[in-house]
């Protein structure tokens, strides 16, 4: 027996007038996930939150928290909590006033709000800060405090709508490893929006990649990380990007436009297909030996890691990511080595993934 | 007051120097020109306030109040004095002993028996700066026979119809304005529309019709009956339904997360942030509120322990003659109470503007 999911959604749907923003979601979280939805703009990913966190009403389909039917329940009622992407403090509250806001509206006893309110303080180190109007903190510290009160709300989930999205790259990082520990802690089941996938992959239990209302794959990081089910997915995830080369597969044998060829099958596939291959399994050699040789258009020096951007004879560009140092200029020839075993293929009108069955 | 020296002397300040520029001496010219219009009413008629009532029904435009000595003359009673020149050529206070002609006889206070003749033109009044404290303390104090004034029950009057009034409006244009901005409903352009548009008809129009109203509603004569008619104001619904359009929508979805009924968000949450309009519209309905007259007079009139300030300065104003000082000095002294209020009110809107700083 399978214990009863966080949140199910089934076959969610939801237009704006004439327009349709989500095309039919189905979607299971199990009790004590970080799920992180991800997506670039306007696929539909807060629109999505916001539909389980009731604040709109989808047009069709099931949204069931605890395995109970909630669609016309009201928003309060839900028991979810939210932190919202400008944090929607309370300008006019203390801090202490914007935790227990929630619970006053609860009518839970004084005690027991000073209590939580105090709890919740100490784990996001607030606790100085209680007398504060939002207006006097920090972005950071008003982040915490917008946790905080979702956190003393004590929900069945928490529900976070890009909170990361207006601090700057070093609190954001910090911010980051301070969720995930407080996921941790906490064990609650929390759905997270974002469009950065590196959030989704270093917080995430499992992602949920979204484009155009639709969900695009779903799961473990690593696992969408190393088998994305189409073309989208594989750019989206992953920094730099993957590179892609155009190409023809046609009798067992792989052509691609800039001029390698590989015996190759895949399914049985026939015509254009799409190689994606991640710029760290690609090796480089200054001498110019290897599968190809490209021309450095630019590079990265960043230490530990290097990043090399290149060209083909036919102006297809390619990404290197080494992780080590190398003398480097630009113009220079170098010969690149592709790692066969981590070519992924994409074929088909809708560039799904191809398993490639046989390479000899 | 050491503060206040260098705020009031501000320049805009430029890179080369000059203490002031163009600019400033525009901007001072306009600010300057602008207090002129407001105070000089107020300043002439508080000037005038002070006058005695002869001074003011001569039609003496002097802004100091001056009266005629008058002096107790031995076997003539008082009389009222004048300056003149003896046939020597010395300055003499003199009072006249006969009918004023072309050349009036006239008299030295020192010296009765010595009487000569002066043209007319040559007799000026002798005059003293004298403050007109009566003009205020008769109606105040109920003496010299004006008792109809009665000062006490119209200023209760006038401040319960401004204050319920006032709160009243407050109440229901936030209410309004706070569904007409925040909630989507059908034709919620077209109410906000209409709201407006009843700003284009004068409210001499509907006169008759809201006596009706008020008439088959029996708050006729009452108090009441001048403040539930002017408590919804399409002016403050559109100047709160404005404000609370910048109060953001995720403020409001955070406050229904935290399980906020929709009254609590509009006490708690939308109220507070829209405390700067609505102190703007609590100063603009009380001045409303304070210096309306016909609909009060209209509703009030019948009975005089009803009348407001405003109606009760009418009292003074009679088919034949009118106290204009006691009308001025009365009408000084209902400014004062608002005048407070907007002192008061001020400070409101300040710290309310520096508390709403939403990021």
């Amino acid at each position: 027996m399978t214990a009863t999911p966080a949140l199910q959604l089934g076959d969610i749907r939801k237009s704006f007038g004439e327009v349709t923003v989500i095309h039919g979601v189905d979607l299971e979280i199990a009790e004590g996930e970080f799920v992180v939805f991800v997506g670039p703009s306007g696929c539909g990913k807060s629109t999505l939150l916001r539909l389980i966190a009731g604040l709109d009403d989808p047009t069709s389909g099931d949204i069931l928290i605890q395995g109970r039917r909630v669609n016309a329940v009201s928003e309060s009622e839900r028991g979810l909590a939210m932190v919202f992407q400008s944090y929607a403090l309370y300008p006019h509250m203390t801090v202490r006033q914007n935790l227990s806001f929630g619970l006053e509206n609860m009518r839970m006893p004084r005690a027991d709000i000073t209590a939580r309110v105090d709890g919740a303080a100490e784990l996001l180190q607030i606790g100085m800060l209680l007398d504060r109007r939002p207006g006097q903190l920090s972005g950071g510290q008003r982040q915490r405090v917008a946790i905080g009160r979702a956190i003393v709300r004590e929900p069945v989930i928490f529900l976070f709508d890009e909170p990361l999205s207006n601090l700057d790259a070093e609190l954001r990082l910090q911010m980051r490893v301070e969720i995930s520990n407080l996921h941790d802690q906490l064990g609650n089941t929390m759905i997270y929006v974002t469009h950065d996938q590196v959030e989704a992959m270093t917080m995430a239990d499992r992602i949920v990649v979204l484009r155009g209302g639709r969900i695009e794959q779903v799961g473990r990081p690593l696992d969408i990380y190393n088998t994305p089910a189409n073309r989208f997915v594989a750019g989206f995830i992953g920094a730099p990007q993957m590179n892609f080369l155009a190409g023809t597969l046609a009798d067992g044998a792989l052509t691609l436009e800039c001029g390698l060829t590989r015996p190759m099958h895949a399914e049985g596939h026939q015509g254009p297909v799409t190689l994606g291959i991640r710029p760290e399994s690609i090796d480089v050699d200054l001498d110019g030996k290897g599968d190809l040789t490209v021309k450095v258009r630019n590079y990265e020096q960043l230490g530990a890691i290097t990043y090399i951007y290149c060209a083909f004879p036919n102006d297809e560009t390619l990404t290197v990511q080494l992780s080590r140092q190398i003398p480097l200029r630009r113009g220079q020839e170098i010969g690149v080595t592709f790692k066969a075993a981590d070519f992924h293929l994409f074929g088909g009108d809708d560039e799904h993934a191809l398993t490639i069955t046989e390479m000899t | 007051m050491a503060r206040l020296i260098p705020f009031l002397a501000r320049t805009k300040g430029s890179a080369d120097g000059k203490p002031i520029g163009v600019t400033d001496v525009l901007a001072y010219g306009y600010l300057v020109l602008g207090m002129l219009i407001i105070l000089v009413p107020i300043l002439w008629t508080f000037a005038t306030s002070l006058k005695p009532e002869r001074q003011i029904d001569n039609f003496d435009t002097r802004l100091l109040p001056l009266s005629q000595i008058e002096r107790e003359i031995p076997g003539e009673g008082v009389r009222p004095i004048y300056r003149t020149r003896d046939a020597e050529g010395r300055n003499v206070e003199v009072f006249k002993t006969g009918p004023t002609r072309a050349m009036t006889e006239v008299a030295p206070v020192d010296d009765p028996a010595a009487m000569f003749e002066v043209p007319r033109r040559d007799l000026r009044p002798a005059e003293e700066i004298r403050i007109a404290t009566e003009n205020y303390l008769d109606p105040l104090l109920k003496r010299n026979g004006q008792d109809t004034f009665n000062f006490p029950t119209y200023l209760f009057n006038s401040v319960f119809v401004t204050v319920m009034a006032t709160l009243i409006t407050l109440l229901i244009n936030a209410m309004a304005a706070f569904a007409l901005s925040k909630y989507r409903f059908r034709g919620r352009l077209t109410f906000t529309i209409l709201i407006v548009a009843t700003l284009l008809i004068p409210s001499s129009i509907i006169l008759v019709s809201l006596f009706f109203v008020v008439w088959s509603f029996g708050i006729f004569g009452s108090l009441w009956g001048v403040i539930i008619p002017a408590a919804a104001t399409p002016t403050g619904v559109f100047l709160l339904r404005q404000y609370m359009l910048t109060i953001p929508d995720e403020l409001l979805e955070a406050a229904r997360m935290d399980a906020a009924s929709e009254w609590r968000i509009f006490w708690r949450i939308v109220l507070p942030l829209s405390l700067p309009a609505l102190s703007v519209l609590a100063i603009l309905s009380v001045i409303w509120r304070w210096n309306d007259f016909l609909w009060p007079l209209i509703v009030l009139i019948s009975d005089p322990a009803k009348h407001t300030l405003q109606i009760g300065l009418t009292t003074f104003s009679g088919e034949f003659d009118s106290d204009f000082n006691y009308i001025l000095a009365m009408t000084i002294v209902s400014l004062l109470p608002v005048t407070l209020v907007f002192v008061w009110l001020q400070r409101f809107i300040t710290t309310g503007i520096a508390t709403t700083g939403l990021k």
